[in-house]
């Protein structure tokens, strides 16, 4: 019924050393280190194609690394992937509900799956419920939710294991603001109560909200990691200053403050001077008419990549 | 620690997950049954009917044994392919390519085999059930029960079982949907033709006839017929055994070609 316990090697909850996956042409991960302590939740920030569903895929031996190794719960993945999979909740971007069985039903099949042992089966669904607080809902077709339920059930169906490890990716893509909340709180609740996350995000707010820990992902490898303000502070500072414009306008902006080593960045019709806090009063003054507003990932994000993380 | 590569998986099949996926399919059967079951019952009673009433008018007996028995005995092994090799090439390819479900259980602590052994052997167990209906409608018709009948639902299962594997395997190779027609009319039907069902391969030139040794619908209608009107040995253990070396080898394709196109 059980597999066969190992004794964790590392103090991390999931571990990657070197992971390369080439696909035919592409280089999806390119050397990536990353360590996760247990009990955080950590994020995957980075825009699309950074390699961050090539890694989640790689975590739960759904994808085999070209090189590099990889530990989960301490389990060597692939070989021992399984047993890692039994201690892992895993959260996928798309939708794979069984639609014309109820909500219970989805659970019940993965508690099934994930080996929750028969007498305590019951039980784990309905905590699994009232977890993503759908316990209403459970005779519900899961084809009769709305989109931010069907999400929650997503999750319910990945925590009925009790899982040491839980996986999202994108978990809120899509969603409405006001739903991606809900998911947020429950995201929260789940941390709270001690479990790992590991969360691949596109959206700036969601990592600042709710991760203890970001690594900033482009072309397949972790070009930054910290704290979300610390990651802010490091590489932007406290402030910018945004001027909207015409091209002209935002143009002129950027050959004001080029001169004296300021970054700067576009954003559709504004322009973002980074590190504003420092900026002297005579360039604020040449600059005119502007606002200011505290740094964001976004902007690290940018600075680091040269590329921007929302589409 | 040592390199990774793809052969270290494991490779076990392990009975917990096993009955996992097994017990998903039949939640989900509890569902669908009606909808499921109307078609593998309905169109090879269709089949009998026509056939032993408009080619029965016809023939009165094949090799002395009344020809809407013959046809009966022979529509066991239509309805075991129609239900393995469609479930097989279909459902597979929607679970994998459009509802994404196979990807989500092999999240958790099941592997590519268990998961399609699971679902082969689910898809046989209708196929074993649905080969009876035949038979029973036979029996209606004056097929006289005999107790080598009880053989009818492992004989069923078998085959079953090696087809529901031969259309998962083209289920991982086609490209899209539509090839499925091609392995119908070009493989399916030819080997219907060629098992036995309808008329005696005897009438077929001997070349041909050499050809259905080796397709395990010959051999299933062989020992359909065998169960019902007496077994001829050593020539079903033969039937037997060709039956379970084409699961066997379909295992292998279909397994492999179902793990490159799910693991990356």
């Amino acid at each position: 019924m059980t597999l066969p316990a190992e004794t964790s090697t590392t103090t991390a909850a999931l571990s990657l050393r070197g992971v390369v996956k080439q696909f035919d042409e592409v280089r999806a991960v390119d050397g990536l280190d990353l360590d996760v302590p247990a009990g955080i939740c950590m994020g995957l920030l980075g825009p699309n194609g950074a390699g961050k569903s090539t890694t989640m895929r790689m975590l739960t031996g759904q994808a085999v690394p070209t090189a590099g190794t990889i530990e989960v719960l301490g389990h060597e993945i692939p070989r021992q992937s399984k047993q890692a999979r039994a201690r892992m909740g895993v959260v996928p971007q798309r939708e794979n509900l069984d639609d014309d069985l109820t909500v219970r039903q989805n659970v019940t099949m993965w508690a099934t799956l994930l080996r929750v042992p028969r007498r305590t089966r019951d039980d784990a669904v309905d905590r699994a419920l009232g977890a993503a607080q759908l316990t209403d809902r459970s005779g519900s077709r899961a084809s009769t939710l709305s989109g931010g339920m069907r999400r929650r059930l997503l999750i319910a169906r990945a925590l009925v294991h009790e899982p040491s490890l839980v996986l999202l990716d994108e978990p809120t893509v899509g969603l409405d603001p006001q739903v991606r909340g809900d998911i947020w709180a429950l995201i929260d609740r789940l941390r709270a109560s001690g479990v790992t996350v590991l969360m691949s995000t596109h959206y700036i707010e969601e990592a600042e909200r709710l991760c203890d820990d970001v690594a900033v992902m482009a072309h397949g490898r972790v070009i930054a990691r910290g704290a979300p303000a610390t990651l802010v502070a490091q590489h932007a500072g406290v402030e910018a200053l945004e001027v909207y414009g015409s091209p002209g306008r935002l143009e002129q902006v950027e050959g004001l403050v080029a001169p004296h080593g300021f970054p700067t960045r576009r954003t559709g019709p504004s322009v973002s001077v980074l590190r504003a806090e420092a900026l002297p009063l005579s360039l604020v003054d040449a600059i005119g008419d502007a606002v200011r507003r505290p740094a964001n990932l976004e902007d690290v994000f940018v600075l680091l990549t040269g590329e921007r993380l929302e589409d | 620690m040592a390199d990774i590569t793809a052969s270290d998986r494991v490779r076990a099949v392990e009975p917990t997950a096993f009955a996992g996926v097994l017990t998903r399919e039949i939640t989900i059967f509890s569902r669908f049954w009606m909808s499921t079951t109307f078609g593998s019952i309905v169109e090879p009673t269709i089949n009998l009917v026509a056939f032993g009433f408009g080619f029965g008018a016809l023939v009165s007996t094949v090799q002395g044994i009344p020809y809407v028995q013959f046809i009966g005995t022979g529509i066991v092994a239509l309805a075991v392919l129609f239900s393995s090799a469609f479930a097989g090439m279909y459902d597979t390819y929607v679970k994998r390519y459009y509802m994404k479900t196979y990807d989500g259980i092999l999240a958790t602590p099941v592997d590519v085999p268990e998961l399609f052994l699971a679902e082969a052997t689910w898809i046989a167990l209708k196929a074993g059930v649905f080969g009876c209906v035949p038979l029973l409608v036979a029996m209606a018709f004056g097929l006289p029960p005999s107790w080598g009948m009880l053989a009818v639902p492992f004989i069923g299962f078998i085959t079953g079982f090696g087809f529901a594997l031969l259309g998962m395997w083209f289920s991982a190779i086609v490209p899209s949907m539509d090839s499925f027609t091609y392995v119908q009319s070009a493989l399916l039907t030819p080997l219907l033709l060629l098992s036995g069902v309808y008329f005696p391969i005897t009438s077929f030139p001997s070349w041909v006839q050499t050809l259905a040794q080796v397709n395990p619908l010959y051999h299933c209608v062989n020992l359909v017929r065998d169960a019902v009107f007496g077994w001829q040995w050593p020539q079903a253990i033969y039937d037997v055994a060709v039956i379970v070396a084409f699961a066997v080898i379909m295992g292998f394709l279909a397994i492999s070609a179902l793990r490159r196109r799910l693991i990356d």
